[in-house]
């Protein structure tokens, strides 16, 4: 417990270190980081639709942190979590315009299918490791590149394509998740949200059910880690997989079945992103980051599921609190990057003298056997 | 834990009805902002030279102007709220992929004034402007130029993605080449971005091996590297959308400018004059100067040229002209001027 205390302390120092660096950046550019920093705040507080929009922009960078997360967990440095967040997409914009059953039905049926198709995209690169030995960070990068393009071809294609456009068509309305979505819009439901502002306020933007899931995920991804033998040998794999398969465990079984579910999280982030709020697919010029944000989020997080729900919070609410700082003052939304930058690279300072310390104290033991 | 969370979540509560009760001071001016596409601000392309006009119009004018960079396409909508969130008088969606976000934002606020650019709607809302460009009418110049001025006989053309909205430079700039030589052969590729310039340096490359010794790149920074390779190679190339002369004076010989600078301020002026003309969709083309060849066009290209597409200019003014837009008509164009 001390040590995990510990960890915590870490964070909130390297966290707080982060904003004073880049106020001092921002000091030294000519902006006032008292009134940038008091912005923020009101861009995430003051108006109940800037919570709204916190959680909608926290939803899938929690569920892509998760996924990288979880293969850190298990040894795997999956930095596969954006192409598996496109597959997912593309899968789920698919399946959700093509099939049109009820609601009840048409979610959850839409929901796996991307979960599914990004977990295979993942498991992938999985099975290229433990059978041929290629490095998960390499096959994954390729994949990313694989699945934008791949999204880009599907989303052209004749009967998908909405006409005279780059995007695809959208979703049909039975597989949204967006809450309250007909209502709001329909003459009763303008009438009731003009008597009750704050809640008129709080479902202007597309909030939906996205962050439930993620927080059930998060459970989920706990208690598979925690209380299970999968989980169990999960784990084992990821410290030491010599001694996991002396222990007898399938370490190459493991490997596909890591990479599977944490292709399936990031492919969730997806999924829940198109029923959510984008409702269909365009045509991208680069990756979007979902994915790479999830990496920064799931450091920061110290690779567990609380910490990756907190932090993704945070990274959320600093993304879309920072680019109002532009508008408002002319300062660049950049500094965001810069401090998430900082904040990470002062998260990994202290295992830094971890491992320094460690060397430090091998030598000693060396010298010292040298002079017996 | 959960103490420390109600805690927590108490003292943020009191915290936010405290600032949020401060009144935010009124500014009288008016005040204009813009929202960028995932482009950025710093695009060499649209988005920039809408942040030009709309600086223009902040030292003419006297006008507040201020703008919100998009990184995903998830932004749009954010970012539009944060702006009409920021008291400004008229919003810009700057590109066609904002098309949707912007008139569902319309819809929702009758009240907030909005223009887009490079968008018209069937049926435009009266707090909208669409603004399009007839791209189609420079590039058939430039195609003219590029067909009149290649040595080879071959000439390239760069696309980003297969989309209408460059198709129309496409189809423009190979209908006046085709104008200019009936016996040229036109290469064409997409690159399938918009910001990748090494691709676009390999594809221009690759063009030039196959003989072309002139290319336009109507790509985003894909141009860039089209640019770049021409100038490695000593080959010719066109830009587009500003005049792209500056980033390599001595192989840009033209470029099909489209004046988003233009239009955007235009706006700003009307505003400033009390008029908006909402509901519309205004259509620049090369009668008002919103689109049209670069000034710099006149230190490669010959002047007996420059006469001929000066000459063209009056026939596409005047009506004499229809440069081809779309593969139909440009197939049209061919038959009719039996080329």
């Amino acid at each position: 417990m001390s040590s995990k205390l510990k960890n915590i302390f870490f964070v909130l120092v390297s966290i707080l270190i982060g904003f004073v660096i880049a106020g001092v950046i921002l000091k030294l550019g000519g902006f006032d980081p008292f009134e940038a920093y008091k912005i923020m705040f009101l861009g995430i507080f003051s108006k109940l639709s800037y919570v709204s929009y916190t959680i909608i922009k926290s939803t899938p960078i929690i569920l892509t942190g998760l996924s990288v997360a979880f293969a850190f967990k298990t040894g795997l440095f999956n930095i596969g979590a954006e192409g598996q967040f496109i597959i997912g997409a593309t899968a789920t914009a698919y399946a959700g315009y093509f099939l049109n059953l009820p609601s009840y039905i048409q979610i959850p049926t839409i929901l796996l299918i991307g979960v599914v198709a990004a977990g295979l995209w993942g498991g992938v690169a999985g099975f290229l490791k433990s059978r041929f030995g290629i490095h998960e960070v390499i096959s994954t990068i390729m994949l990313n590149w694989i699945a934008l393009y791949l999204q880009n071809y599907i989303v052209m294609l004749p009967g998908f394509r909405k006409p005279e456009s780059e995007a695809s068509f959208d979703i049909n309305a039975s597989g949204s998740i967006t809450i309250l979505e007909n209502w709001k819009y329909s003459d009763a439901g303008v009438a009731f949200l003009d008597l009750h502002p704050l809640i008129g306020d709080f479902l202007r933007p597309p909030f939906n059910a996205g962050i439930f899931i993620a927080f059930l995920a998060a459970l989920i991804i706990y208690y598979i880690l925690n209380k299970t033998t999968m989980g169990y040998q999960l784990r084992a794999v990821g410290f030491n997989k010599h001694a996991a398969e002396y222990g007898g465990i399938n370490v190459r079984k493991n490997m596909i079945t890591a990479m599977f579910i944490s292709g399936g999280l990031a492919g969730l982030a997806g999924s829940l992103h198109v029923m959510g709020v984008s409702k269909n697919i365009a045509i991208l010029a680069a990756t979007e980051g979902y994915g790479f944000d999830g990496i920064a989020v799931a450091l920061i997080g110290g690779n567990s599921p609380l910490g990756c729900v907190l932090s993704g919070f945070l990274f959320g609410g600093l993304k879309y609190s920072g680019a109002k700082i532009q508008s408002a003052m002319e300062a660049p939304s950049e500094i965001i990057s810069i401090m998430i930058g900082i904040i990470v690279f002062f998260m990994a300072i202290p295992k830094l003298f971890k491992i320094l310390s460690e060397l430090k104290l091998k030598k000693l033991s060396k010298l010292s056997k040298l002079q017996k | 834990m959960l103490k420390i969370l109600l805690l927590f979540s108490f003292t943020l509560t009191t915290l936010t009805f405290f600032l949020s009760t401060q009144s935010i001071t009124e500014a009288k001016d008016i005040k204009i902002g813009m929202v960028t596409d995932v482009g950025g601000i710093n695009d060499q392309s649209f988005n920039q030279s809408a942040w030009e006009g709309l600086k223009r119009a902040k030292s003419e004018l006297a006008i507040k102007v201020s703008y919100q960079e998009s990184k995903q396409d998830a932004d749009y909508a954010s970012n539009l709220e944060t702006l009409m969130d920021g008291k400004n008088d008229l919003i810009w969606g700057i590109g066609f992929k904002m098309s949707d976000k912007i008139l569902a934002a319309a819809k929702q606020n009758p009240k907030q004034k909005y223009a887009i650019i490079d968008v018209g709607y069937e049926k435009t809302p009266a707090n909208l402007i669409g603004v399009l460009f007839k791209s189609e009418e420079p590039c058939f110049l430039v195609g003219y130029i590029a067909g009149k001025m290649s040595k080879s006989g071959t000439i390239g053309f760069v696309g980003g993605i297969k989309v209408p909205l460059i198709q129309v430079f496409q189809y423009g700039y190979m209908a006046g080449a085709k104008f200019a030589n009936p016996k040229i052969k036109i290469i064409d590729q997409y690159a399938e971005s918009f910001t990748d310039a090494a691709k676009g340096k390999a594809i221009a490359n690759q063009m030039f091996k196959q003989g072309a010794d002139i290319i336009f790149a109507a790509a985003g920074s894909v141009g860039d590297g089209v640019i770049e390779a021409a100038k490695e190679q000593k080959k010719m190339a066109i830009g587009v959308d500003r005049d792209q002369n500056s980033l390599a004076p001595d192989t840009v010989i033209t470029s099909a400018m489209k004046r988003v600078d233009h239009a955007i301020f235009n706006v700003a002026k009307d505003l400033k004059a009390g008029v908006y003309k909402g509901g519309t969709t205004i259509t620049y083309s090369l009668k008002d100067g919103g689109v049209d060849i670069a000034p710099s066009t006149s230190k490669h290209v010959p002047a007996n040229i420059l006469k001929e597409v000066d000459n063209l200019k009056l026939d596409i003014i005047k009506g004499k002209l229809v440069p081809p837009a779309t593969e139909n008509d440009y197939n049209k164009f061919l038959k009719s001027h039996k080329l």
